[in-house]
Parts: C-alpha cells; structure tokens; sequence
C-alpha cells in the first residue's frame, strides 16, 4: 500500500476516535463509542501492516501476541476496586512504548534537528510516564507507603534533577547519536524525575496525579509521532493529552488546589486546623433502621472506604428496600471521592445502581435540606464541613457535599480516627449526626437485615 | 513546512480534545480516562514500524518491546472500558439483561 493510501486510512481512523470520544460523554452511547474508538485503532493497526518499510513479521507477531493476552487477561481479571491500579498500568506501558519507539527513531537515517529534538521529547515524557505511573501503581496498591513522601532538600535535589536533565538533552541534541552517552543519561534521569514527581503526593491526591499521567501518556505518544513523521499518532495523541489536562483541571477545582500546589506541596503540611471538640452520638443498627425506615428521602454519600470495605452491593441491596419502603434513594458522588475521577461511579454500577440514581454534588447540593438521611460510607474530607467555615483548615475552600444541612447524617465509620488527610471532621459532632460504627459492610448488612426479618 | 503543519494538525486537535472532553459528566470519567488511555496506545502504529523494518538488531528489539507494551495497553485499555461500560445500565433496562 502506498503512503497516500495509508494515511487516508489514518484520516479514518482519527475520525473514529473522535466519533467514539464523542459518544464517550452519554452513558446511553458510551459502549458504542468506545466500539467505534477500537475499530478505529483497529484499522490504523492493519493499514501500518501494509506499510513497505516493514520487512519482517516474526518480531511483530510474537510481540503482539505476547502483549494482547497480557491486556487481555489484565482486563478480565481487574476488580473494579482496583481501577485506579490498572488504569495506571496501562499509562505506563503506553509510556514505555511511547519512549522505546522515539528511541528506535534514532536508527532512521536522515534526521533532522526537529526530528532529534521531538525523539528526545518522547523518551522524556515516555520515561516520565512510566516510572511515575509504575509509583502511583505502587501507592494506589499500598505496596509502598500511600502518603506523600516529603524529605528536607526535595526542593533543590528536583532542581538539580531537573538542570541535569535539561543539560543532557541539549548535549544529546547537539550530537544525537545512536550510543551517545547522553542518551543513556536522559533516559536514566527521565525514569528518576518521574519517580521523584510523584513521590511527594498523597494519596487522596492520587485523582489528579492518575489525570495528570493520562495526559503524559497521550503526550508521550504525540511526540513520538513527530520524531517519525506520522500523523495519526499526532492527532490521536494530542486529543488524549488534552482529555488528561481537562480532568486534572476538573479534579483540582473540585479540591480548591492549583495543580502547582497538587504537584509540589505535601497535603496539609502548613497550616493546623483549629482543634474539633465535642461528643459523638454513637447509634446502633436497630435504631438505624427504625430512622431509615420512616424517612421519605435517603441519600447515600460514598467514598473510598466504601471500595475498601467491598459495601457496594450490600449499599444497593439497602437502597432498593428503601425503595420498596418508598422512600425516595439517590447516591450523592463527589468528583474526587475515591481514587480516580468517577471511581465511585464504576463501583456503584458494578452493583448495579442505575445511572440516573447517581447525582453529582452540585445537583444534590441545593436541595440537600430535604433529605432526610443522609448516609455517609467511608467518605471523609468530602463531606468535612470545616472546608467551609474553618480558614485554618488545610481543606478550607474546597467543595464538599453539605450532609450536615441534611435532616439527619449517618456515618458510617470504623473507628474514631481522621481522615486520608488527617484532618479533624466536625461532621461527626454535629447536632444531626449520629455514627454507626464498625465495618461499613457489616453495619449495611445489619440494617439490611432488620428490614427483611 | 512540514513542521508547520504538523504543528497546526497539533493544535486543532489539542482544541478538539477539549471541546470532546469538557462535556463529558462526572459519572463517565472513569470510562472515559481507559478508554482515552487505550487511544493513547496509538503509538503501537511507531511500535509495528520500527520492529518491522530491519534498520538493526537493537533497533527491531526496541520496536518490538514497544509493540508489546503498546499492544498491552490497547488491547487492555479498550476491554476494561467496555468491562465498565456495559455495567452503566438505566433504571428500566434493569430487567432486560446485557453481560454479566
């Protein structure tokens, strides 16, 4: 096939990934959008194949096969808990091949000094991509610590790293060269400030970093279609690194936090937030459920602990009862509730809620007043009201979902300790609050329970 | 010139990426972060070339290493997004079945 005819098929397939993206923003449409984006990778795949730069296949079949089963099998076997993992698996491997193919790039002959340059962009953004991704595996899975990792000269060492890094590249550009040592050392240094930029950030701030690597990776992708003149992964790169920055803009609003301060800053490291005083009102399941029983309007409120505590099917089982008892039952979702953007979405889906059940904070925000219970589910800093009326908390000025304006808030709570951010919560003081303690999944299961006997 | 146009190929598509996104509601972010994450696995197209086209020994290696990860994420990335999608279901096609 001739390069005309391959890259009108490219045209194809970029439209596909734009038509499927699109049909990506209504649930109704979503499944066939996403169709429409593999046929269209399907077919950019196939029309490379016919590509006459292309010798040999036995490398391309062995590593295709090797690569889809590993995909493939991921893909199944991935508990929807663990999303956040996965998705940030896949990042990497994009990352990784983002990088190794700008490397390969440097075997063409005949590059020109733009064409240096963008290869050594993709191995950068590659080689970030990776080792950050590969981290925020590692935080996300609890492998390693999930807190932010802060030590004393981080600042100046990530500098340094940084000048390092730039020296590097320019020395390589001046003289790019296949086994240039400078080639080993951008790579080297690329693969440690990926590790070094994610180090620093918590684990409640994991949404942004996973939106944030999202976009890397389609980043990495765009560069390397530049370092060998291609198109298709232009396009089709850049749209993803777009979509990336978009969602990690949407997840520091809903934080209140710049992206510099996400980025650079360990959470809640400056200010002390004024100390909460006051007595929890501890119910038990039996009066839970005689409150729940009577309520006209029950609101769930969930956050990671849910996900930890497996509650989700059990949630749904409570809310169909409260159905049947007529109440009238939503699930109140906060944008960064979770580990990633939507993760409590994915989760309550899983179970099987309907979709048009799940309300986003600034939906259920103005008509919370009417609710009569609102049911809290290992969430947090996402329902803190000290985010609204306490300066000196690290929170302050975040959006959260006003549960304290409810009639009245359970939580449900393993014990007394703070939150992912280690912030005091006067939600469980509140006058209308009472705490339900013990494993979430166990106290929805007692409730359920008393409903049906 | 081609550097130019390259670069203004870039730019409207960085413009169509946001247009795409910035409507996309908070319920799908999830889906919509795989299955944007699978297109990103685009650079499989680089991979398949560079493995293919017998420039070096190191050269094939590198491409097919590329082809491999890329080929995990595309083939990884675009079956989770259908594994979550087909879960999101509304309140009255609850009885009428769809994948387990």
């Amino acid at each position: 096939m001739s390069i005309e005819l391959i890259n009108i098929w490219y045209i194809v397939a970029a439209a596909l990934f734009i038509f499927g993206l699109k049909q990506l923003g209504s649930p109704a449409t979503a499944v066939r959008g996403n169709l429409l984006s593999s046929v269209g990778m399907f077919i950019a795949v196939v029309v490379t194949l016919f590509n006459q730069e292309i010798l040999s296949f036995q490398w391309i079949i062995v590593a295709a096969v090797v690569g889809a089963i590993i995909g493939a099998v991921a893909a199944q076997k991935v508990a929807m808990t663990s999303m956040p993992e996965m998705v940030a698996l896949f990042n990497g491997s994009g990352g990784i091949a983002s990088l190794l193919v700008g490397w390969a790039a440097l075997y063409n002959v005949g590059n020109t000094t733009f064409t240096d340059i963008t290869i050594l962009l993709s191995i950068v953004i590659g080689g970030v991509t990776f080792t950050g991704s590969i981290l925020a595996w590692g935080k996300l899975s609890e492998v390693m610590v999930s807190r932010a990792v802060v030590f004393g000269a981080q600042r100046i060492f990530n500098a340094a790293l940084l000048i390092a890094l730039i020296v590097c590249s320019v020395l390589f550009c001046m003289d790019p060269a296949v086994d240039s040592p400078y080639l080993y050392a951008v790579i080297g240094l690329a693969f440690l400030f990926g590790v070094m930029a994610v180090l620093p950030i918590g684990g409640a701030d994991m949404p942004v970093v996973i939106s944030l690597l999202n976009s890397y990776s389609g980043l990495a992708a765009c560069a390397a279609g530049f370092a060998i003149n291609n198109n298709i992964l232009i396009v089709a790169g850049s749209m993803v690194g777009a979509a990336g920055i978009i969602l990690t803009n949407i997840m520091c609003k809903a934080m209140n936090r710049s992206l510099a301060n996400v980025l650079f800053s360990g959470f809640g490291a400056v200010k002390q937030a004024t100390k909460v005083e006051g007595e929890v009102k501890p119910i038990n399941t039996e009066d839970a459920f005689l409150i729940l029983e009577a309520a006209q309007s029950v609101t769930f409120v969930p956050g990671y602990g849910m996900a930890v505590a497996q509650a989700q099917h059990v949630v749904r089982e409570l809310g169909e009862l409260l159905e049947g008892n007529g109440a009238e039952v939503t699930y109140a979702i906060h944008p960064v509730a979770g580990r990633m953007p939507g993760h409590m979405n994915v989760l309550l889906a899983e179970a099987n809620v309907p979709y048009d059940q799940l309300i986003e904070m600034d939906d259920i925000n103005p008509r919370i007043d009417n609710i009569d219970v609102a049911v809290v589910i290992g969430a947090n800093d996402v329902v803190n009201p000290a985010a609204r009326n306490d300066e000196n908390s690290p929170i302050y000025g975040m959006p959260i979902i006003n549960v304290d304006h409810a009639r009245t808030v359970f939580v449900l709570k393993r014990s007394m300790a703070s939150g992912f951010s280690g912030v005091d919560n006067p939600l469980f003081f509140g006058e209308n609050t009472r705490m339900l303690f013990g494993d979430a999944k166990e106290s929805i299961s007692s409730v359920v329970a008393e409903f049906k006997g | 010139m081609e550097a130019v146009l390259l670069g203004l190929v870039l730019m409207l598509s960085i413009f169509l990426g946001f247009e795409l996104i910035s409507k996309v509601p908070a319920t799908l972010h999830t889906p919509l972060m795989s299955g944007a994450n699978a297109i990103s696995g685009i650079t499989i197209v680089g991979a398949l070339i560079s493995a293919g086209a017998e420039l070096q020994p190191l050269a094939t290696i590198l491409g097919a290493v590329a082809v491999m990860f890329a080929t995990i994420n595309v083939v990884g990335g675009y079956l989770v997004t259908n594994r979550m999608l087909s879960m999101f279901k509304k309140k009255d096609s609850d009885q009428s079945g769809g994948q387990a």
